[in-house]
């Protein structure tokens, strides 16, 4: 009983800041702004307004987690079984730079970094890569995948690294013994006993990155844009609250995908 | 023979050195932008870099009427209360969690992970909502429920695995020595869960500093942390001092990266989430 007592406040807190407000959304979703009688009229008229958006925002996330799934892999992999000491050592100094730089933050520096005249560009024409006239702004869906991959990535790496750095390496000394290459090891040996924690990086970045407000806004707020950014704008231009929770709710359905695919591969994984 | 190998070296050792130098561009290129950003007085295109360098936008944020500092110090005092809350809230329960037996112990920890794993927008325009009608929009109050309903997981599951790590039999045998239940909490498990506990708080202060879509909806516009006019200077292409606030938000963020093996030791990590 003492023990309920002392969990007692942070559930409140959970209620009061999460669970109510989750139910709420859900209701002003079906109804009109929480008043009158259900329907899914707010629903139609968001897939209506925003279809692009809701597809955009799909190809977005899936094609960031994609990319930082295939660079954390990389990234760890190489911590895991490059050969060259210097290398491995300034790679893992290197790649956690982004890990605690907040959001906001990365997309004030791409905003500039990627701009038209921004640096890399500046940098790119100097160096004679492209030609000035062909410099163009990355300030739209790439800036963001950028922005994106840029923040992410490290959690991932760090996260997949530490569970390499704890695997049996006898597997990966036999697939050597056997001569197969290091790529070979990596994607047949390492990454199939690494793939929960992969996974679980994966999933988390997708879903913070589905719910990221800065990014988009401060990035590519031009249509099409993201869906946090239209809930944003339905509410401060609006005051829309049943159309912008149809979005909320659709974000919800996204995340619930997500981990309902994982869910199944972690039961069948355990089953197996 | 040897001719070949050399030169399988030599390409090798291009390789390694041209990705380590594109990845490093790729990284710091766009901290070296901001940095150079935040030392601009004068810079326009075509030029390719500044002008004029000097510390006149830094005059113009930190004098005392300037609105950064004010922002600034709002940010710390919001992230100091939301401190205070989460960790007296997450104290008990994590104490709770981890020694007491508790029915739907799972479940319940599942439960401080929701506000993580859902889209936050979609939750915070609600509570923006249900504020509103409490008159807690607008108010510094209201931002630290927000922030700390988003640093109470780190809170409660970091202060949880502080406490599992510590030795159960140095709480019986100050029990034993006689000492009360409250005694042997303040004077045994609290000291030795504490340097868990600065983690979880220097966790939630992090999160509470960087946090812009719950103020952004229930602050806004009276409340200004820096976060929000990093925001609207670089909306309003003041690029300067969206830069000098970036960088003052970089600088705990990084310096806690240096220095998060010393705070979280690994016999903590190892029970976080267990």
């Amino acid at each position: 009983m003492g023990a309920i007592l002392l969990v007692a406040p942070a559930l409140l807190m959970i209620g009061f800041l999460f669970v109510y407000p989750f139910g709420y959304s859900v209701v002003s979703a079906f109804t009109d702004n929480g008043e009158g009688s259900w329907h899914i009229a707010n629903f139609t008229k968001a897939v209506e307004f925003y279809s692009k958006d809701i597809l955009f925002t799909i190809v977005i996330v899936s094609l960031s987690t994609a990319i930082i799934g295939i660079l954390a892999v990389a990234i760890a992999g190489y911590l895991t079984l490059g050969e060259n000491k210097t290398a491995v050592a300034i790679l893992k100094w290197l790649y956690r730079w982004p890990l605690f730089i907040p959001f906001i933050v990365s997309a004030q520096l791409m905003r500039t970094f990627l701009a038209k005249n921004g640096m890399m560009n500046n940098i790119l024409t100097s160096s004679g890569i492209i030609e000035p006239l062909a410099a163009q702004s990355y300030l739209d869906w790439r800036g963001i995948v950028i922005t994106f991959v840029w923040k992410q990535t490290p959690f991932v790496a760090l996260l997949v690294a530490g569970a390499m750095a704890s695997i049996d390496r006898t597997t990966i000394d036999a697939g050597r013994i056997f001569g197969a290459s290091r790529l070979r090891i990596l994607i047949e040996l390492v990454v199939p006993q690494i793939a929960t924690t992969l996974m679980v990086g994966l999933i988390l970045s997708y879903v913070v990155m589905l719910s990221v407000l800065s990014v988009p806004l401060m990035i590519n707020a031009q249509s099409p844009t993201m869906l946090t950014v239209d809930m944003a704008w339905r509410i401060n231009s609006y005051g829309d609250y049943g159309v912008a929770n149809a979005l909320g709710i659709m974000s919800y359905l996204f995340t619930g995908v997500v981990a309902w695919f994982y869910l199944r591969q972690s039961l069948k994984d355990k089953g197996a | 023979m040897v001719q070949a190998t050399l030169s399988s070296n030599w390409v090798r050792m291009t390789t390694r050195v041209l990705t380590m130098s594109l990845l490093a561009f790729a990284i710091f290129g766009p901290i070296t932008n901001m940095l150079l950003w935040a030392v601009a007085e004068v810079w326009y295109f075509p030029y390719k870099l500044p002008l004029e360098y000097g510390f006149s936008f830094w005059e113009r944020v930190f004098r005392p009427e300037g609105n950064a500092t004010e922002a600034l110090f709002s940010s710390i005092w919001i992230a100091l209360l939301t401190v205070v809350v989460s960790l007296g809230i997450a104290i008990p329960a994590g104490y709770a969690l981890a020694r007491g037996k508790m029915p739907f112990r799972y479940l319940i920890m599942l439960l401080f992970l929701l506000p993580q794993a859902f889209p936050a927008v979609a939750v915070h325009m609600n509570v923006a909502r249900i504020f509103y009608g409490l008159d807690l929009t607008g108010t510094v109050m209201g931002v630290v429920l927000v922030h700390a309903s988003q640093g109470l997981v780190f809170a409660v599951w970091i202060a949880t695995a502080a406490f599992a790590a510590v030795d159960g039999e140095l709480e019986a045998a100050a029990r034993n020595m006689g000492a009360g239940r409250w005694r042997t909490f303040i004077d045994v498990t609290l000291p030795l869960a504490l340097p868990g506990i600065m983690a979880s708080a220097i966790f939630v202060f992090l999160i509470s500093m960087d946090e812009f879509t719950g103020t952004y909806f229930v602050g806004a516009p009276d409340v200004v942390t820096l976060p929000m006019l990093l925001f609207t200077s670089s909306m309003e292409g003041n690029y300067q001092i969206a830069s000098i606030s970036s960088l003052i938000l970089l600088v705990p963020s990084v310096g806690f990266m240096l220095f998060i093996e010393r705070f979280l030791k690994a016999d903590v990590l190892a029970k976080v989430g267990s």
